[in-house]
């Protein structure tokens, strides 16, 4: 933590704050982004976020997979609501990011690059936008899977997930 | 004889190699949130949002949708009298459910004058690649 850039090496915090390495290392390990796969943590029950503050009250789950980007060059966007809802609520996409309807909201990686649509939390806090192919996952019929484009910023410079 | 001299060659490189390339490791970095709207204005260091360790206790919606936190680095306009009066970190941090804001070093802990900033996201590391380059 003193090394991290961001924390004061001074603060008095330092000797009180947890190690990142103390709370995350025991959880499903990554390639990337902060080196945690926090959707099978969630889902093999090694961690249990509370999904309210109240008691008693359950996380909504939607199990709806949506396919995205049907006529473009990359593979098909796959898109699973069951693992979104798992971690959010629907106002948090709908109806202000994204519209209900699927094909209603245009989107471009340009605006998802610059943070916007799923690059608000894809690239901040979930896995980096330079993980193409979780997303662009469904190879179309008679399509090779392209390759990464060479010079993508990797958090590390390990191969990626199969 | 030669062959011996290989394995144990290739032996050392691979211990060799834990040492130099380093095993990845969990980090916490990535997604941290810096804050600093008003801390360095004030004389504090600036808040530094260790988002995932809230991951592993909480769902987003507990903060994004029940609190309203937006989901913007330095969008909330959050200062110290709305913490005190129940709202943003101030939901939990009241010694009831998470330790209280007596503790003042626990989230101002930054170095002083960084910016507001979610560490380490994509668009920091395509936005800056001059400056990640001279790190190597």
């Amino acid at each position: 933590m003193r090394k991290d850039g961001l924390h004061d090496p001074k603060s008095p915090a330092i000797k009180q704050l947890q190690e990142p390495r103390e709370a995350l290392s025991r959880l499903p390990p990554d390639t990337t982004g902060n080196m945690v796969r926090w959707v099978q943590a969630l889902e093999t029950g090694v961690i249990q976020p509370r999904p309210s503050l109240k008691p008693g009250v359950e996380a909504e789950i939607l199990d709806r997979d949506i396919l995205l980007d049907l006529k473009g060059s990359m593979p098909i966007i796959l898109f699973p609501h069951k693992r979104h809802t798992q971690w959010l609520a629907c106002a948090n996409c709908h109806d202000g990011v994204f519209e209900k309807q699927t094909g209603a909201t245009k989107m471009s990686m340009f605006q998802i690059l610059a943070g916007e649509q799923c690059g608000i939390c894809h690239g901040a806090v979930s896995f980096p936008l330079t993980e193409c192919f979780r997303c662009h996952s469904v190879v179309r019929p008679g399509q090779v899977k392209p390759a990464i484009p060479p010079g993508l910023p990797r958090s590390h410079n390990l191969p990626g997930p199969p | 004889m030669l062959r011996r001299c290989g394995v144990v060659l290739a032996g050392l490189a691979a211990l060799l190699s834990i040492f130099f390339i380093g095993v990845p490791d969990a980090r916490a970095e990535y997604g941290d949130v810096v804050i600093n709207n008003y801390s360095d204005a004030s004389g504090m260091r600036p808040v530094v949002f260790p988002h995932l360790f809230h991951r592993i206790r909480f769902r987003c919606k507990v903060c994004h949708a029940d609190i309203g936190f937006k989901f913007q680095a330095g969008g909330n306009e959050i200062n110290m009298v709305k913490i005190i009066d129940g709202q943003f970190c101030g939901a939990c941090h009241n010694g009831e459910i998470a330790w209280s804001v007596e503790n003042c070093n626990l989230c101002h802990s930054a170095k002083p004058g960084t910016k507001t900033q979610v560490h380490e996201s994509t668009i920091q590391k395509l936005a800056q690649p001059a400056a990640a380059a001279k790190k190597k």
